[in-house]
């Protein structure tokens, strides 16, 4: 079986398919308890999210760029008049709104949903050879507990408090104290969010057992580990990320709903005394007090920094399965790739206080935190070395595919590698939640993360629906996004160091010191430059707040970069080029054995793997791809009888 | 043009104005120069890569791909820079901030307590002792609840502006009295958050005169962007004079107050 014996396939697929014609619309498309269907369903929720969190983003970015300018019609469509302030501008109440609720709904209703539920769904049973995940129907229960998760912070902005908006991060007292105004406190944004995450956690956690029981037990014969893709390994890594770290957060959610709602004191202090300048009467605070509000930063940031490494994993493995199709030889170094990952998920258990170095961290803590900092970043610098290397000796296809892989590893490597000056205390005194972190991160999760997921849009969309996207519109798709994405975060990083702050509405004109620092004289000929970016006058100096101009003439220029994708998907969907075999890329694992388009149960005869993952051109092969499924001559079964050789079959 | 700050002075930092920031400065550059290196190492092997093994010029690919070390070799070599940076720097240079603190009468002390949305700076006075402070004695005229009872606040007085003498080592004592907020002095390279319930101290030395703004680094409501406070650094003489100037004369009637008065420097 393979590319060649396609035809026959297809029409047998056609057939597969139809057997589940006969469940009714809403268990073959709702209520499907099929890994490929809630992969779809995990898929179009999270695009969909992943939109929203860019408008909000958009409506940021204006107010950060223009905050004098009242919001433009385009973007004020779908606003509440009362949120925006008389002249039309937006509201430090409203920004810090959108922005609690960009990062959330990023992080917990994008990313993560379509990295590890839409892609390990589809993906990793697929791969395993397996007819389904471990548990189906808790399958099922995961994507609806997200669903509602997304619903009810959906809900949150159209109730009359509006959003959450005490920051991504929640930290107390500022998030239990926020909307305390409000008459009924179950009725505010804030409790919506407290709801919202206990849901989207529980959501978390289905999905992780699901995936690292089907892992361990469903791969069909010959999987032995050491043949795993590195896509599953990583899935499981991230799987076990997900189980052991978020606990604690939605323990702290649970506990924050207890200090709102029922007059518990578990982060909040003795003796606060208010201003009356916020959302919570002036004077002393009518609570039991006691509480600790180091206590929340700790349980948040135990799991948000696992949940750093859940955002990356899936997307560094979506790239690491891309490359070796398209460079046509094995992955280098699959082995340490596979130790790196398991050290790398053990090693994000024990860092997190790195988020807390301003908080008045003693030395020993320091010592431990700036340690396992450092440390983490070796075995990140081998999975990226790894990817690199693997393109020595290839012969590259730059499929569109291929081109956002290879995108990823530069923009994965400049948002890693300027994680290390933060990872020292000493040297955070200085960049401490400056636009030099937000640069980081979104390098890490934007062009990276981001980058990645499409890479596997782009490659699985034939599988999933026996067409090709188009290549010209991906193209039209990949050039914009990777010049817009620079525009935006590289500025961060210089703003970053001259000391611009992270949530400032109204981009830092307040700061006449920091804002006016001089980037480029007014007749350099970068200032010439510069002053073609809309909204900078020419002639000027180019001040270092004039770089909000570039990011958000950036911002503009990504989101057309946004319309041949969207565009592109949904005609695909229905009139794409239809793909001629089941293995267009000409791949060797073991999801490109299943019929385009599997029915249920994936697979028309026992997928067994033979070798391991990667294996192409090798010497004395006929073809330049040997699949894992295709028994040749030299495949052999491992694992059953023999697990010893296990090791040397691997390579 | 010194090769020792090439980075810092291409990307651009704020003045600097105190003693360890040239420190803070200098490690930001050497780390910078780690990341530089690997990042134009990979850069120029990936460029390579891209255009010698396309499929046009390369179409048949070698399933062995790099056979030699040179990976493991980087990896061994970053490990030891990495270990460098901690042992040598990172490590020593917090634990002189964390736990040297300076002591002496020389040692400037002050109280910075942030809340929406500004900063409240308490002076101890000329007895260098803080006054008792309670949250539930806060008002308008008080907006720090000073003890009028307690004999160490008698002299106490409170400034909107965090004022320090130029080469005198100081002590700010940062806390909240509402949501956690941070004092971030970039000309200091100093930053502490402000968490409610709790006192953290921050030691600098200013090198340099000077008035500049100080930011809140940490969301704390919807107006945040606007907490812009300043930080002036004078020299010796022009401090003592304004300090004398805004402290009240210590109470006569302090030798006789009571004498439990220990621990008292503490909100």
């Amino acid at each position: 079986m393979g590319s060649g014996t396609s035809t026959a396939e297809s029409a047998n697929a056609h057939d597969h398919d139809d057997h589940h014609h006969d469940l009714p619309f809403l268990k073959k498309y709702i209520f499907s308890t099929d890994h490929k269907i809630i992969g779809y369903q995990y898929g179009f929720t999270a695009l969909i999210f992943l939109f929203i969190g860019f408008y909000l983003m958009m409506v940021m970015r204006w107010s950060i760029t223009t905050p004098d300018k009242p919001l433009p019609g385009l973007l004020a469509a779908f606003l509440n008049d009362s949120w925006l302030s008389d002249e039309g501008r937006v509201t430090g109440d409203l920004y810090n709104m959108f922005g609690a609720m960009h990062g959330t709904i990023m992080v917990f209703l994008g990313i993560v949903p379509l990295a590890f539920g839409a892609f390990g769904n589809f993906v990793t049973p697929l791969q395993i050879g397996a007819p389904d995940m471990a548990f189906p129907r808790l399958n099922m229960a995961s994507y609806w507990f997200y669903f509602l998760g997304g619903v009810t912070m959906l809900t949150s902005f159209f109730i009359p408090s509006g959003a959450a908006e005490a920051g991504w991060t929640m930290y107390s007292p500022i998030a239990t104290t926020a909307q305390l105004d409000e008459p009924n406190l179950w009725y505010t944004g804030q409790t919506f969010w407290l709801f919202g995450m206990v849901m989207l956690i529980s959501s978390s956690l289905l999905g992780a057992v699901n995936f690292i029981s089907t892992i361990i037990n469903l791969r069909c014969r010959g999987m032995t580990w050491m043949r795993l893709p590195f896509f599953v390994w990583a899935m499981m890594v991230t799987g076990f990320l997900l189980l052991l770290a978020f606990p604690p957060l939605e323990v702290a959610a649970l506990m924050q709903l207890m200090d709102r709602l029922a007059g518990a004191s578990f982060f909040i202090p003795t003796g606060l005394n208010f201003t009356g300048a916020g959302s919570v009467d002036a004077g002393l605070l009518d609570v039991a007090g006691g509480g600790s509000p180091l206590l929340y930063q700790h349980l948040f940031w135990f799991l948000a920094h696992p949940e750093v490494y859940v955002l990356i994993l899936p997307a560094i493995a979506i790239v690491g399965e891309i490359i070796p199709v398209n460079i046509r030889k094995p992955m280098w170094g699959y082995k340490s790739m596979v130790y790196a990952v398991m050290v790398l998920g053990f090693l994000a258990f024990i860092v997190w206080a790195h988020h807390m170095y301003l908080t008045g961290m003693g030395n020993v803590v320091s010592t431990f935190f700036q340690a396992t900092t450092v440390i983490i970043s070796i075995p990140s610098v081998v999975l990226l070395s790894c990817l690199f290397i693997s393109l020595w000796g290839g012969s590259i296809r730059f499929t569109v595919p291929m081109l956002w892989a290879l995108a990823f590893l530069p923009m994965f490597g400049f948002g890693g590698l300027t994680g290390l000056p933060l990872a020292f205390n000493f040297i955070d005194l200085h960049l401490h939640d400056t636009y030099y972190v937000i640069g980081h991160f979104h390098y890490i999760v934007a062009p990276g993360t981001i980058f990645g997921l499409f890479a596997g849009i782009y490659h699985w969309f034939p599988k999933a629906t026996g067409r090709m996207m188009n290549s010209k519109l991906g193209h039209m798709h990949f050039w914009p996004s990777l010049i817009a994405m620079n525009g935006i975060f590289l500025p961060m990083m210089i703003q970053g160091m001259s000391g611009f702050h992270r949530r400032w509405y109204d981009g830092g004109i307040n700061f006449e010191q920091i804002a006016g620092q001089v980037l480029f004289e007014q007749d350099s000929i970068f200032a010439k430059i510069f002053s073609l970016v809309p909204g900078i006058e020419s002639g000027k100096t180019i001040e270092m707040i004039d770089l909000n101009h570039v990011m958000t003439f950036s911002v503009w220029i990504l989101l057309i970069g946004q319309l041949p994708f969207i565009f592109n998907f949904i005609f695909s969907i229905f009139k794409g080029k239809k793909v001629e075999t089941d293995n267009p890329w000409e791949a060797t694992t073991i999801e490109w054995l299943a019929p385009n388009k599997p029915g249920h149960g994936n697979f028309l005869s026992e997928p067994i793997a033979y070798r391991g993952p990667y294996e192409y051109s090798v010497p004395g092969h006929e073809k330049d791809f040997s699949p894992q499924f295709e028994r040749g001559p030299d495949g052999v079964i491992l694992g059953e009888e023999d697990p010893i050789e296990e090791s040397e079959g691997a390579q | 043009m010194n090769i020792l700050g090439l980075i810092n002075e291409l990307i651009g930092l704020p003045e600097l104005a105190s003693e360890h920031g040239g420190m803070v400065d200098h490690m930001l550059e050497m780390v910078h120069w780690l990341v530089a290196v690997l990042l134009i190492g990979w850069s120029v092997f990936f460029v390579y890569c891209l255009i010698r093994f396309r499929q046009k010029r390369n179409p048949k690919a070698s399933h062995a791909g790099v056979k030699g070390h040179a990976s493991t070799h980087v990896e061994v070599a970053v490990v030891a820079i990495e270990a460098i940076l901690l042992l040598g720097f990172a490590f020593p240079l917090w634990a002189v901030r964390s736990a040297d603190f300076p002591t002496g009468p020389d040692v400037i002390k002050v109280r910075a307590v942030g809340e929406q949305f500004k900063w409240t700076m308490h002076y101890p006075g000329l007895d260098g002792t803080f006054g008792m402070t309670k949250p539930e004695l806060i008002s308008g005229n008080n907006p720090l609840g000073r003890d009028p009872e307690d004999p160490n606040g008698k002299d106490d007085f409170v400034y909107t502006e965090l004022v320090l003498a130029k080469d005198r080592e100081c002590i700010v004592t940062v806390s909240s009295k509402d949501v956690i907020h941070n004092l971030a002095l970039h000309p200091m390279r100093m930053a502490q958050d402000a968490i409610p319930g709790s006192i953290a101290d921050m030691w600098f030395k200013p090198i340099k005169t000077g008035r500049w703004e100080t930011v809140c680094g940490q969301l704390c409501g919807a107006g945040h962007s606007g907490m812009v406070g300043y930080m002036e650094v004078k020299t010796q003489g022009e401090f003592d004079a304004w300090y004398k100037e805004n402290a009240p004369s210590p109470n006569p009637e302090k030798s006789s107050g009571d004498s439990s008065e220990e621990g008292k420097a503490k909100s």
